[in-house]
């Protein structure tokens, strides 16, 4: 499915580019862009390596255990067939937990552990399982108790009360996610090996 | 001066460092055992990246993104949504940093108490850059086959665009 967007982006460019005069444009963006993409990946790691290594500590001190099953009467309705002590269901669990807080830098190097530890146990070779999607779906759909990032910039251009909108979000991101479910929830169904 | 939120990310590493000594980890090698996992996972991410910042930022370029905003102006009213927040809408599955710009952009001109302020923020809280979650994180596994990946968290996507006028309505008054 990437391969469209990705093909689909860059054939809207080029037509749209010529359409309205921009052709110099795109094509010094596409130069630029891709070292944009190798910046962006430095300062990324470098977080992604400081919570890659404080959940190592969470887990050997078996932290991620506890919070997991705090989370498991939530988790097993959204995933179904993962046994409840596995690795995986830990890391979505902490996953989960780093959204919720709105530590979206913490949040990305545990999803990416978790598919690869989905990948392992359910020994998925090139397609997705019906897990992983879900687990991407809740990814895609922000899930945050405070929005931070959004209330620091409603402060900057003076709000009278920067959380006012709280309320809206939660609302709205929790129809979101469901309607997401749901819509795997009609495809799995089409498909009755599916796992 | 600070807030409470400044406060997390720090009470979360020295929580979870405290509750490692108690437990009697050396923490110090475990947190590098950890952070040499994360170079990995760095690295597996990186043509994805490229792939999905070169293609965004040439249709950002391309100047596609007003023929398009255009375009949709008719439906975006008949859901409540004001034509000023189409291309926030289009380009926040997309693009992060795109997104971000035009939402200060439409904070600064309509300020953020107004009718127009509150959807932009409740749209830009409650999702997220789609298409570079599904590559990133697609992309440190082998899965070629996404299958319905993508219909799924678009629909998400456009069901909290439509969800996010439709509440501030509600919620806060137009």
């Amino acid at each position: 499915m990437m391969k469209w967007v990705f093909t689909g982006l860059i054939f809207l460019s080029v037509i749209f580019g010529i359409l309205t005069g921009r052709v110099r444009e795109v094509s010094s963006a596409a130069m630029k862009e891709s070292s944009n993409a190798i910046n962006l990946i430095i300062s990324l790691m470098g977080s992604i390596c400081l919570w890659s290594g404080i959940m190592k500590i969470a887990e050997d001190s078996k932290l991620t255990g506890k919070i997991s099953n705090l989370l498991y009467p939530i988790t097993k309705f959204i995933f179904k067939g993962l046994k409840k002590d596995s690795k995986a269901l830990k890391t979505i669990s902490m996953n989960m937990t780093a959204n919720l807080m709105g530590l979206g830098n913490a949040a990305t190097p545990l999803g990416i552990k978790a598919m690869k530890e989905l990948e392992d146990e359910e020994k998925s070779s090139s397609t997705a399982t019906k897990n992983m999607i879900t687990f991407v779906v809740l990814n895609t759909a922000s899930i945050q108790l405070v929005p931070t990032t959004i209330a620091f910039i409603r402060q900057k251009y003076n709000a009278v009360s920067p959380l006012d909108i709280l309320p809206a979000i939660l609302i709205t991101s929790m129809v979101s996610v469901i309607s997401g479910l749901l819509v795997i929830k009609i495809f799995s169904c089409f498909k009755s090996k599916d796992k | 001066m600070w807030t409470f939120s400044d406060l997390i990310i720090p009470l979360i590493i020295s929580g979870i460092l405290i509750y490692g000594l108690y437990r009697g980890i050396d923490v110090f090698n475990i947190f590098i055992k950890g952070a040499k996992q994360g170079i990995g996972i760095s690295l597996k991410i990186v043509a994805p990246l490229v792939a999905l910042i070169t293609s965004v930022g040439m249709f950002k370029a391309s100047g596609g993104l007003d023929v398009i905003s255009n375009a949709l102006e008719p439906i975006g009213r008949l859901l409540f949504l004001p034509t000023e927040l189409i291309p926030l809408a289009i380009l926040r599955p997309i693009s992060g940093s795109g997104a971000l710009v035009i939402f200060e952009n439409i904070l600064k001109d309509f300020g953020p108490d107004s009718f127009v302020g509150r959807v932009a923020s409740v749209m830009q809280g409650s999702t997220e850059t789609t298409f570079y979650t599904i590559a990133v994180y697609y992309g440190a596994t082998k899965v070629i086959k996404t299958r319905y990946t993508l219909a799924a968290s678009l629909t998400a996507d456009i069901v909290g665009f439509i969800i996010s006028g439709i509440s501030v309505y509600f919620l806060l008054g137009s």
